[in-house]
């Protein structure tokens, strides 16, 4: 089989619809599943009473938001360096899903900070570069935006997101490189999760459903941009020939 | 049941939180498939 014709829009578009069942009815289940575990089954904690139960939303949401950020730069730089169309419309899709759950993160961090440190935002490193991830998202949506042809405005958006990549790191390591008031990883990739056995449950339960409310909404949003791009192309050839 | 919603205190940041979340999915849901529509 050859998985390469997918790499054309053409044939990648009735994949796309055929995937997307497969990813969003499994997201509304695990959704379901997470929020019942991490308001039923998860104690409450001794520190921050029921307040913490904001994690389940607020700590996927920041996953999210750099992951995708990662993942649209990625594709980005393949449509860039390969001249690859749908790998730069993949990026475009991405863009408004890692924007909205960086945004969501902010907000439920805030409604977080609020109760826990007795102030909605202070200017630390974490929150201030969560903050720039959110302007980078916006730069490049509105950078490809503002320019008419669609593959030079792909180039642009490229330049702008492989250089914000550097801000990914930024945010992950902030906790450990600055003094701020924001706690630390949850879940570290060496040694225990910092958290019991339930809570853990319902984070990973929440944050796989996430990743399947991405998938579902991305391919979704890939067909409209499909629908749109290559709709022109075929109007610009018929008017040319 | 109160006891459930007051979430010891801190309802209104809990489910605001979800409260927000809720909306930004669903909005995001309804105008990627609205879209589709105003295209034909």
């Amino acid at each position: 089989m050859n998985f390469y014709k997918y790499a054309s829009p053409a044939a990648f578009y009735p994949l796309a619809g055929k995937l997307i069942p497969w990813f969003a009815i499994p997201a509304a289940i695990l959704f379901a599943v997470g929020l019942y575990v991490g308001f039923f089954v998860a104690p409450t904690d001794f520190q921050q009473g029921d307040a913490y139960r904001i994690m389940f939303i607020h700590v996927p949401a920041a996953w999210m938001g750099m992951l995708l950020y990662v993942l649209m730069a990625a594709y980005a730089g393949i449509g860039w360096a390969f001249n690859a169309r749908l790998a730069s419309m993949m990026a475009s899709a991405i863009a408004l899903t890692g924007a909205m759950f960086t945004f969501l993160s902010l907000v439920t961090g805030s409604l977080w900070g609020k109760p826990t440190w007795g102030i909605w935002w202070v200017w630390d490193a974490r929150m201030t570069s969560t903050l720039i991830l959110l302007f980078l998202y916006a730069g490049f949506i509105s950078l490809q935006a503002a320019i008419d042809d669609p593959r030079r405005a792909d180039r642009a958006a490229a330049v702008l997101a492989l250089v914000g990549v550097i801000n990914v790191p930024i945010i992950y390591f902030s906790v450990q490189w600055w003094n701020t008031l924001h706690q630390g990883a949850t879940i570290r990739i060496m040694g225990k999760p910092s958290i019991a056995a339930p809570m853990l449950a319902a984070l990973l339960i929440m944050l796989a459903a996430c990743w399947l409310y991405s998938i579902a909404v991305v391919l979704t949003r890939l067909r409209r941009i499909i629908e749109e791009r290559e709709q022109n192309a075929s109007l610009f050839a018929r008017s040319t020939v | 049941m109160s006891e459930f919603f007051s979430m010891g205190g801190y309802g209104f940041y809990v489910w605001g939180s979800y409260l927000v979340a809720l909306v930004l999915m669903a909005g995001e849901v309804v105008t990627v498939l609205k879209r589709r529509k105003s295209l034909r």
